[in-house]
């Protein structure tokens, strides 16, 4: 685990995203992805400083921050597994595949292993629908998800 | 002339391990010594024979897919590079059935060649419909587009000309068109496949559109879930911007118009397009009511044209061939083709464009060839996690907008799921209240709470617990939902309980004669 940065570095961090992209119109989700490209996730310090450099209020922030999926108020793992539990997943076992990686890694959903390897995330529809069911990892791509790929993917998760 | 081998690059194909048989392909050819040219190419939409890769010889394209990385030995040595035969060997592109049997309008271009080269465009027709549309007055270009009968491809079906017809007369120094890439139902991958097979068609389609109404900027609103897509579609912009294709001065004309591409952060609701705005804006996804619309006070209260991508893209080739040409396919008040994307448990998934018109058995049992597992077909989703599962029974229903809606169903973004004879509807219910709870934004009240109550409700019913009356329940729940919400979240869910309620009730039964009939 690398060492949490002191909150006046991230300060100053987040300062300069706010300042780089504030003139955008409607700047907040583009900083916000910023940050947690910064960062690994959306830390509690950072609200102060985008609330005062786009004149918002700090709930305005806040509610923005809470209401979409992708911002994580801790780090994830080393590595973000994404397993599509979306209909056309399903109707070829998706069910089946996260019961037997959840029980491979001995996590459930939003969960993240204890060595900090790897967060174990749902989502719902990865465009892949026509290779199902299927997977994100780090942001690869994976199709027809079977046995032999699950047990590559948690040899290298775990690696 | 040096070889060329296109490999593609779209994620379809990448999660089929289209990256391994690239490198593969790379050290074959190193290692004997060959010099060719790799293009990365889109995927031309046949899912089930990707990786596949091409080669073009004097005769022309040939392929060859589905190709493992170690297919790559054996293909050198049947010299594929001339077109040899192989195990993996398919002919012609063009021949292969499923592709042979579609109407590509929209996608003519899609996987053809590297997505990002201008030229390639140019050569396959591209920018003809923005050339034509530049010397043409607004009110003409709206005209042609609301003679074309486009409706609107996201699901909704409202007709794209009138939309813009608002625009354009809603006077006001700034508007916006704004295409709308999140593209979060299950089943369809059609926005991704354009945006990543054929991205300057949706650039010329977003530029006609500012020309017609007088807005000179536009946003691409792409789910976080598309990286690849994202990539592509940042790169092309720049590229465009290069060549004159956005700008100041649009193909040299004296009409500006420019775009940026921003990225969701994986809300399902910002789909709908008023929470899609606000989300644009930078606040919470939350829905707004409406009237006013949009396209009167739209993108930070500016007149605003809302389009899905493939609306957006089907505009080249309408303003290109004429409205006449487009019209001139489907059926009803269905005009022009729609990319009915085929996904699930199917043999062959993939991308395929046509006319309206197919039935639904058409699609799953010809162009589909039934289930991969092989099994009977029980159920299939049409329009995504908020349209009905249709029995067989229903299958001679065509694809149109009227005609699903006369079977309580809904074409939506025109995704298909199929479902094997193992589905269990009572199951599939209970998402679509569970994903309906999980992606709610909270603001009115069916949908918020209705969705959880219908998750409970649905417990009951599956635990045998008063079954006739949790029943009845589920269905008055419903119909507060269809009626008592504000956008198709909260008020389409109904659509898949409601068509599992009515045609599957032996999944509804109380769970003891559930076990005793299995």
């Amino acid at each position: 685990m690398t060492m949490q940065p002191a909150s006046t570095e991230i300060a100053s961090r987040t300062a300069a995203i706010v300042q780089e992209l504030k003139d955008l119109e409607g700047p907040l989700l583009p900083i916000l992805h910023g940050i947690q490209e910064e960062f690994g996730h959306v830390p509690q310090e950072v609200l102060p400083v985008i609330a005062d450099g786009l004149n918002l209020s700090r709930a305005e922030v806040h509610g923005v921050v809470t209401f979409y999926h992708d911002f994580r108020a801790r780090p994830a793992g080393r590595h973000v597994l994404k397993l599509c539990q979306a209909e056309a997943c399903q109707s070829m076992g998706s069910d089946a595949i996260a019961a037997k990686v959840k029980q491979l890694l001995g996590i459930d959903f939003h969960e993240t292993t204890r060595d900090g390897s790897v967060t174990l995330e749902p989502v719902y529809c990865l465009g892949l629908c026509a290779c199902s069911p299927s997977a994100m990892l780090d942001g690869e791509v994976i199709g027809r998800l079977d046995d032999e790929k699950l047990d590559e993917i948690v040899a290298e998760v775990r690696s | 002339m040096i070889p060329r081998i296109y490999i593609p690059a779209d994620s379809g194909a990448l999660a089929l391990g289209a990256e391994k048989v690239a490198k593969a392909i790379a050290n074959e050819l190193a290692e004997r010594g060959i010099e060719a040219k790799i293009v990365r190419n889109g995927s031309r939409g046949a899912y089930f024979l990707e990786p596949m890769v091409e080669v073009a010889t004097a005769e022309g394209r040939v392929a060859y897919g589905p190709v493992k990385p170690s297919d790559v030995k054996s293909l050198f040595d049947s010299g594929f590079l001339k077109g040899g035969h192989h195990k993996r060997w398919l002919g012609s592109p063009d021949k292969i059935p499923f592709l042979a049997k579609q109407t590509r309008l929209t996608f003519a271009r899609c996987g053809i060649n590297d997505p990002l080269s201008l030229d390639a465009y140019k050569s396959l027709g591209g920018l003809k419909g923005l050339q034509n549309a530049v010397a043409m007055a607004p009110a003409d270009i709206v005209k042609q587009v609301t003679e074309s009968g486009l409706r609107g491809r996201g699901g909704a079906g409202f007709p794209t000309g009138i939309k813009w017809k608002t625009v354009l007369d809603t006077a006001d120094e700034r508007k916006y068109i704004v295409c709308n890439a999140d593209e979060g139902d299950s089943a369809t991958f059609a926005d991704r496949m354009i945006m990543e097979g054929d991205p300057f068609v949706l650039i010329e389609g977003m530029a006609i559109a500012g020309i017609a109404t007088g807005a000179t900027k536009g946003f691409v609103y792409i789910r976080s879930e598309y990286p690849h897509a994202v990539a592509t579609m940042n790169k092309a912009v720049e590229i465009a911007r290069k060549h004159g294709v956005l700008g100041v001065n649009v193909l040299g004309s004296p009409n500006a118009f420019d775009m940026e591409i921003r990225v969701g952060a994986g809300a399902y609701v910002c789909g709908e397009e008023t929470s899609l705005l606000n989300s644009l804006e930078g606040k919470r996804g939350v829905v707004r009511a409406k009237p006013p619309l949009p396209a009167i006070q739209g993108l930070f209260g500016k007149p605003t044209v809302i389009n899905n991508v493939i609306s957006l893209a089907s505009v080249p080739i309408i303003m290109d061939r004429g409205a006449a040409f487009y019209k001139d396919f489907g059926m009803g008040r269905s005009r022009g083709t729609i990319p009915i994307q085929i996904a699930g448990n199917v043999k062959q998934g993939g991308l395929f464009e046509a006319a309206f018109g197919m039935t639904l058995g058409e699609i799953v049992d010809d162009i589909a060839g039934g289930t991969a597992t092989g099994r009977p077909v029980k159920a299939v989703q049409v329009g995504g996690p908020l349209g009905a599962y249709f029995p067989r029974a229903l299958f001679d229903t065509p694809f149109d907008y009227e005609e699903f809606a006369k079977r309580d169903g809904l074409i939506g973004h025109a995704g298909i799921t199929v479902f094997d004879d193992t589905a269990d509807m009572l199951k599939q219910a209970r998402f679509a209240m569970e994903f309906c709870a999980i992606e709610s934004c909270g603001k009115c009240t069916p949908c918020r709470i209705g969705s959880t109550r219908g998750v409970e409700t649905i417990d009951r019913l599956a635990a045998g617990i008063e079954p006739e009356k949790n029943l009845a329940l589920v269905t008055d729940l419903c119909n507060t939902m269809k009626f008592g919400s504000l956008c198709a979240l909260g008020g389409f869910t109904p659509y898949p309980v409601m068509s599992s309620i009515t045609h599957f009730p032996e999944d509804f039964k109380p769970a003891p004669a559930r076990v005793a009939a299995e």
